[in-house]
């Protein structure tokens, strides 16, 4: 399988708070699901923002398909994230507007045909299971559903990587299982999805594999969930 | 592009006192510019009219011999800045006189002019520096008495036409800065407060110039606006003046032109350039 992305000896230092990434390098196949987890301040939204090119490595290659973080121009950089999705903990949402505009959002700004935009939200919306609530605003909704909302903005222009950064940190048990199991629907219609988190249960009910950061190395890269209980970090 | 310009009149209405005050900045900017220039541009006028009339009078000695006046005639039309010269008997030249200055004919009837000779010179080498040059050089004749070209007031003219020139341009440029910082405010204010849109805006592949374009459009437009408000004010100042003190002319066409595109660019100019800064912000500090 082609790896969609990959990354070669990445380091990522900052002038002030130092290396946060050191020497990181894996891979992701195309319509693969991977976990990233580790402690906070183990390099997992570092990892995430070199993954959308928001920061560039200071040393290694970040590659996501074919765009290289040596080569890329300023210019491509909107280009590639138009196929990547991104998701994160706060969704993001925009308050003042409803559902359906926020989800119109980013087709508009990306200069998708106006007579295109309005049956692209609703199959996106039908997509995430919020069809009906389509012309609500954020603050009446629940947290799994913004969270659903901001999952259909990131599919709005067919991704083939979804980047989610602690999707279900802010979500009940109830309201995680159902964005988990969106996201795993997404998957399974070829999207890659690499999704950081701190919930090791998650991981270790889905069986799926998963990278591990600490102290911006990274220390594993598997599917062996049972080392959570064998070191004491779940009960 | 209609996307951007509906982003940038929801701008304007967000903080509508703002726009105003970056639009009445340029317009004064503009005014002051555009109040010496219309100095400037009727003065010009004025020299022109003067140039056109610019003549060099050369008085000869008392006892000049034809050889002489004949000399100095073959070589000052041979200058390369000369149009024509001409030999001015005593006689004629009193006559003249009397022609030009009536109210002068009892001291001319009695008067003895000495024999001159007349020159004009080319078009394009009537401004005061060259006119004094040419005339320097006639006085090096020794058949030359005196040379005269009315040079005080030619030099005044052209002094004041410099100095309001210079500051219009002075003042205007010290209002064109303020306006842009002013403008390049207003748009920080707009850009903190849309930072949400816009750090959503980058992450779903939005291109840099979409993201700025409804606030460069913004200050193109409030631009444009002043410019036109400082051309209105500078019109009617001018019909004032027109009215009640002297004639004046307005600027022509493509003067007007440059006023409205001297607004625009000062109203693109402060969103450019603190737009990208405070893109720059809100994205390290969002992303």
């Amino acid at each position: 399988m082609a790896g969609i992305v990959r990354l070669t000896k990445v380091t990522k230092e900052y002038p002030r708070s130092g290396v946060a990434l050191r020497n990181v390098s894996c891979e992701v196949d195309k319509g693969e699901f991977v976990f990233l987890t580790g402690p906070s301040g183990s390099g997992k939204s570092t990892l995430l923002k070199l993954l959308s090119f928001v920061e560039r490595p200071t040393d290694g290659e970040v590659k996501i398909s074919g765009y290289s973080s040596v080569t890329i121009k300023s210019r491509d950089i909107p280009m590639l994230r138009r196929r990547l999705g991104i998701v994160f903990q706060d969704f993001r949402l925009l308050p003042d507007r409803t559902i359906e505009a926020n989800v119109a959002f980013a087709l508009e700004v990306t200069g998708v045909p106006t007579a295109n935009i309005g049956p692209r939200v609703a199959r996106l919306l039908t997509q995430v299971g919020l069809a009906s609530k389509a012309t609500s605003l954020p603050h009446e909704l629940s947290g799994g559903e913004l969270q659903r909302v901001a999952i259909a903005r990131a599919l709005a222009n067919d991704p083939f990587v979804l980047l989610a950064d602690e999707p279900t940190g802010n979500l009940d048990e109830r309201a995680t299982r159902g964005v988990f199991q969106l996201l795993r629907d997404i998957n399974a219609s070829g999207t890659a999805v690499i999704m950081a988190t701190h919930d090791l249960s998650l991981i270790e009910w889905s069986g799926l594999r998963y990278i591990e950061l600490d102290h911006g190395s990274l220390v594993y890269d598997g599917t062996d969930a049972s080392r959570f209980t064998a070191d004491g970090r779940r009960r | 592009m209609r996307l951007a310009i509906r982003e940038s009149l929801l701008a304007f209405r967000r903080a509508p006192l703002l726009g105003l005050l970056s639009i009445t900045t340029i317009a004064f900017s503009l005014f002051a510019f555009g109040l010496f220039g219309l100095v400037a541009v009727n003065l010009q006028a004025a020299l022109r009219d003067v140039e056109d009339r610019v003549e060099i009078r050369v008085f000869l000695a008392d006892g000049t011999s034809e050889d002489a006046v004949a000399t100095l005639l073959g070589d000052a039309s041979a200058f390369p800045e000369v149009a024509q010269a001409g030999f001015v008997s005593p006689d004629s030249g009193l006559a003249r006189a009397r022609q030009e200055l009536p109210e002068f004919k009892d001291v001319l009837d009695v008067a003895v002019l000495p024999a001159s000779i007349e020159v004009r010179l080319k078009d394009g080498f009537r401004d005061p520096a060259q006119v004094k040059e040419v005339a320097s050089r006639l006085e090096s004749y020794p058949a030359v008495d005196e040379v005269r070209y009315g040079e005080e007031w030619v030099e005044k003219l052209y002094k004041i036409r410099t100095i309001a020139a210079v500051a219009g341009s002075g003042l205007g440029l010290v209002f064109a800065l303020v306006a842009i910082i002013i403008i390049g405010s207003t748009i920080r204010m707009a850009v903190l407060a849309r930072a949400r849109e816009i750090e959503i805006m980058r992450l779903v592949g939005a291109t840099n110039w979409f993201v700025r374009s409804p606030y460069l459009i913004d200050g193109l437009v409030k631009g444009l606006l002043g410019g036109a408000v400082a051309l209105l004010l500078t019109w009617i100042a001018s019909n004032i003046i027109s009215r009640n003190l002297v004639t004046t002319t307005f600027f022509e066409p493509w003067q007007v032109g440059a006023g409205l595109a001297a607004g625009a660019l000062i109203g693109f100019c402060g969103s450019a350039v603190s737009v990208g800064r405070h893109l720059k912000q809100v994205w390290r500090e969002e992303g």
